[in-house]
């Protein structure tokens, strides 16, 4: 790990990463299960509406689910069969969430796709094709990829970053993406600049995956693309490298201040593994439904970084890989530090799942929290340079309403802080009350 | 449905493994060195002391926590602290009963009146001495022991073998640098045996190594910066050597911080979470501060030592320095207060 790489100017921790579990493990096709729940609402924005009725025949990749006005992104079955029923299903952030629930036919034939030529498609109608295939961001929210690359008129933009830092401990599938489809990522990225019509792309990628770099490298330098320059830049291991904001004052010095976003500063940040689905929905017409799941923590007989088609519940993937330890104490969505913790494995796999993690006990700390003693290292590690001790003891007191002074709504909630506190103070739920109550 | 044998929390899911026990025992730890070289230099009578006052603490917070209806906190090893630190800056040969006044009104007064662990605005050890002070001046400003030059440490519990005798800080204050080489040897013996410890003194004050070591340790395990006890230590030592002498620069730097509860103060007492800024910036301005009131009081004021007192005077001015070097925020909205 070189300390000269660059990163962002402040803060910043180095948790035990835990990427050893899965980094090694080749990118695993799981079989597609019997049922799957496809859930209406994978983004951000509005639920779909949906367009099949119950006992209708579906194919594999068969839109079953689009967004009328507003934000959002359609669904697509994921598996040939016939839809069981309409319902609801558990959703990591909703609690609830409609669904659509598939039961598979065992003697569908597998989906083939044939590449086609991207090069003769205009622009719109490459964002016609990222719009059909459903693409959302593979890394956080889930915004819908084809609204992304439409940036207001007038907007002038000069780079392309693709987000590839992942500096999520635990979390390979960005990783691994990277080193088994590199010149899928590229042609992705390559599509992204025509849309944009800009020529400059950086991918930046955390200095712990030395493979990744040098496939990444190595393709970029072999590819003959005309007057683009895809460069890769590696960063040094810091989390949060992969927010945004820092990543983009990392590779580009500049800052983009509250409530601004990365093309107010010409940039566009897209995660690296959106840019893969990006060369599928364009060059294959694949829709979005599945991804590459990284399966990882001390409780889980076999981690596993796992292509699964979307709507899979997560008791099937527990069953494929071989079930739970004992000391199982908390499951996991999504990367250990900005994850949401699941009460039931009824969950099934979203668009925006990266990651499914078995924490064991002695990984995690339930220790109760005690009074802040003023240490300061949580002001020393906040990226945003917030304090957030202080939000803790505003809301603490009752007082969250005041706390719009501390900047709380800079916060992206990155975790930082409460990772380092001794007094294991639940600083990023302090802040989420505080801007709650703020906002009022 | 069958309830989840998972527990569901707010992330981040992974927590470091520091914990505030897990910092103030190895504070704790990083004093004892200095109490055992205390009872070689003072005799027993230095380990009793220390036993009383950390008891008595313990028994004070425990008490106090019971009678406020708060969780009982002792284990994490606070009112340990305290309890040293306490011990650590009065004379080994005050009367044993001594620290317990002290305790209460650390533990008691300074410490849970205002508001417990994170909420006091004085350093609880530096209140217990400084209300020892004025409650009891003559034990505590005169019950020195003289360093026990030969083997009787154990045999004696103190004050039998040992003698009163004045500090290296009170002859310089009232009888000039050229008395306290007469009675203390040569500037290089004395230097050196101000640094190992071998002088009267207040129980735990006495070794600038042992207690640089130390504050090393803290430092390295990043549970203190440097800021704070640089600061204080250059701060003493540039402003002793200025105002210290007969004439304007010609004070000793290295005696006046060496002696006196300068290192103890710097690492062990200044740098108290709860009671000094956080921010390299205002940990410097505090340190400084700290070192300035210092050598003040020590030329000016009433007692030949200062540290306790400025200190205690810098404490409260923690809040504001905090606010005046707020840290710079990443890219906060056009306008913003801070
Ligand atoms: S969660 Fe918010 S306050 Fe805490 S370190 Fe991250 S940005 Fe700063
Ligand atoms: S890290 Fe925890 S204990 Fe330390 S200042 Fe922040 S909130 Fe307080």
């Amino acid at each position: 790990m070189s300390k000269s790489s660059p990163t962002f100017s402040k803060g910043g921790i180095h948790p035990r990463e835990s990427k050893e579990l899965t980094e090694h493990l080749p990118i695993e096709a799981m079989p597609p299960p019997e049922e799957v729940d496809i859930l209406l609402l994978q983004h951000f924005g509005s639920p779909c509406r949906v367009l099949v009725d119950k006992k209708a025949t579906v194919i594999e990749g068969e839109t079953i689910g689009v967004v009328d006005a507003g934000l959002g992104a359609s669904v697509h079955s994921s598996v040939s069969g016939t839809v069981k029923s309409i319902g609801a299903s558990p959703h990591p952030v909703r609690v609830e969430a409609p669904s659509v629930t598939i039961r598979r036919d065992p003697q569908a034939e597998p989906k083939v796709f044939t590449p086609s030529e991207w090069e003769h498609f205009s622009p719109e109608e490459l964002l016609e094709k990222i719009r059909n295939a459903g693409l959302v961001g593979l890394g956080g929210a889930g915004f819908p990829t084809h609204l992304k690359l439409s940036p207001p008129p007038g907007t002038r933009l000069d780079k392309l970053i693709l987000n590839a830092a992942e500096c999520e401990p635990y979390l390979n599938c960005d990783n691994r993406t990277m080193i088994e489809f590199p010149h899928e990522i590229l042609t992705g990225a390559r599509i992204i600049l025509r849309i944009l019509g800009i020529k400059e792309c950086h991918i930046g990628i955390e200095n712990n995956k030395q493979e990744a770099i040098w496939v990444l490298s190595r393709a970029a330098a072999e590819s003959t693309a005309p007057d683009c320059k895809i460069s890769v830049n590696p960063l040094m291991v810091k989390y949060p490298q992969g927010s945004e904001k820092q990543l983009i004052q990392t590779i580009t010095g500049r800052r983009v201040p509250y409530p601004g976003l990365p093309f107010d500063v010409g940039v566009m940040v897209i995660n690296v593994g959106t840019a893969k689905t990006i060369h599928d929905a364009v060059v294959l017409e694949k829709p979005l439904y599945e991804r590459v799941v990284t399966i990882s923590g001390r409780a889980i007989a076999r981690p596993a970084n796992l292509m699964v088609r979307i709507g899979t519940r997560l008791s099937d993937i527990v069953t494929f890989l071989g079930g739970t330890m004992d000391n199982l104490a908390r499951i996991v969505v999504g990367g250990p530090m900005m994850g949401f913790s699941i009460p039931t494995t009824d969950l099934p796999v979203m668009k925006t799942t990266s990651g499914v993690l078995f924490l064991s006990d002695d990984e995690i700390d339930s220790r109760p929290h005690g009074p802040c003693i003023r240490c300061g290292k949580c002001v020393e590690v906040c990226s945003m340079g917030l304090s957030p001790n202080e939000v803790g003891i505003y809301v603490e007191a009752g007082r969250a309403r005041d706390t719009a002074q501390f900047g709380v709504f800079e916060c992206f909630e990155c975790g930082a802080c409460a990772f380092v506190c001794p007094a294991k103070r639940p600083l990023v739920q302090f802040t989420r009350l505080a801007k709650a109550k703020a906002r009022k | 449905m069958i309830p989840p044998a998972w527990s569901v929390s707010i992330s981040p899911h992974l927590k470091s493994t520091e914990s505030v026990e897990k910092i103030m025992w190895t504070v704790v730890a990083c004093l004892i060195p200095s109490l055992i070289l205390s009872v070689f230099v003072f005799g027993l009578r230095a380990l009793i002391i220390a036993a009383i006052s950390t008891a008595s603490c313990v028994a004070v917070e425990a008490a106090t926590q019971k009678l406020l209806k708060r969780p009982v906190t002792v284990r994490d090893g606070s009112a340990v602290i305290t309890g040293l630190l306490l011990a650590f800056c009065i004379p080994p040969g005050v009367p044993l009963w001594m620290p317990i006044p002290g305790a209460i009104m650390a533990i008691y007064v300074a410490k849970h009146l205002l508001g417990g662990i994170g909420f006091n605005i004085f350093n609880p050890a530096l209140i217990g001495r400084a209300f020892l002070v004025a409650t009891f001046p003559v034990a505590m400003t005169s019950a020195w022991l003289a360093p026990i030059h030969d083997a009787a440490v154990f045999g004696s519990l103190g004050g039998i073998d040992a003698v009163s005798t004045a500090t290296p800080l009170y002859v310089l204050k009232h009888y000039g640098m050229n008395a306290v080489i007469e009675r203390f040897g040569a500037p290089s013996t004395l230097y050196w045996d101000f640094f190992v410890g071998w002088r009267p003194g207040c129980i735990g004050e006495t070794s600038a190594l042992l207690l640089t070591l130390g504050g090393l340790y803290l430092m390295l395990r990043r549970y203190i910066s440097w800021h704070i006890p640089v600061a204080t230590v250059l701060s003493v030592g540039f402003f002793s050597w200025v105002f210290g002498g007969e004439k304007l620069f010609t004070g000793d730097p290295v005696l006046a911080v060496l002696s006196g509860g300068v290192i103890l103060g710097a690492f062990f007492m200044a740098t108290d979470y709860v009671t000094s800024p956080n921010g390299n910036a205002a940990k410097l301005v505090f340190g400084a501060g700290v070192g300035a009131l210092t050598v003040l009081i020590r030329l000016k004021g009433g007692y030949p030592e200062g540290v306790c007192y400025a200190i205690l005077l810098m404490n409260p001015l923690s809040p504001a320095l905090e606010g005046w070097f707020k840290p710079k925020r990443f890219a906060p909205p056009k306008g913003a207060t801070t």
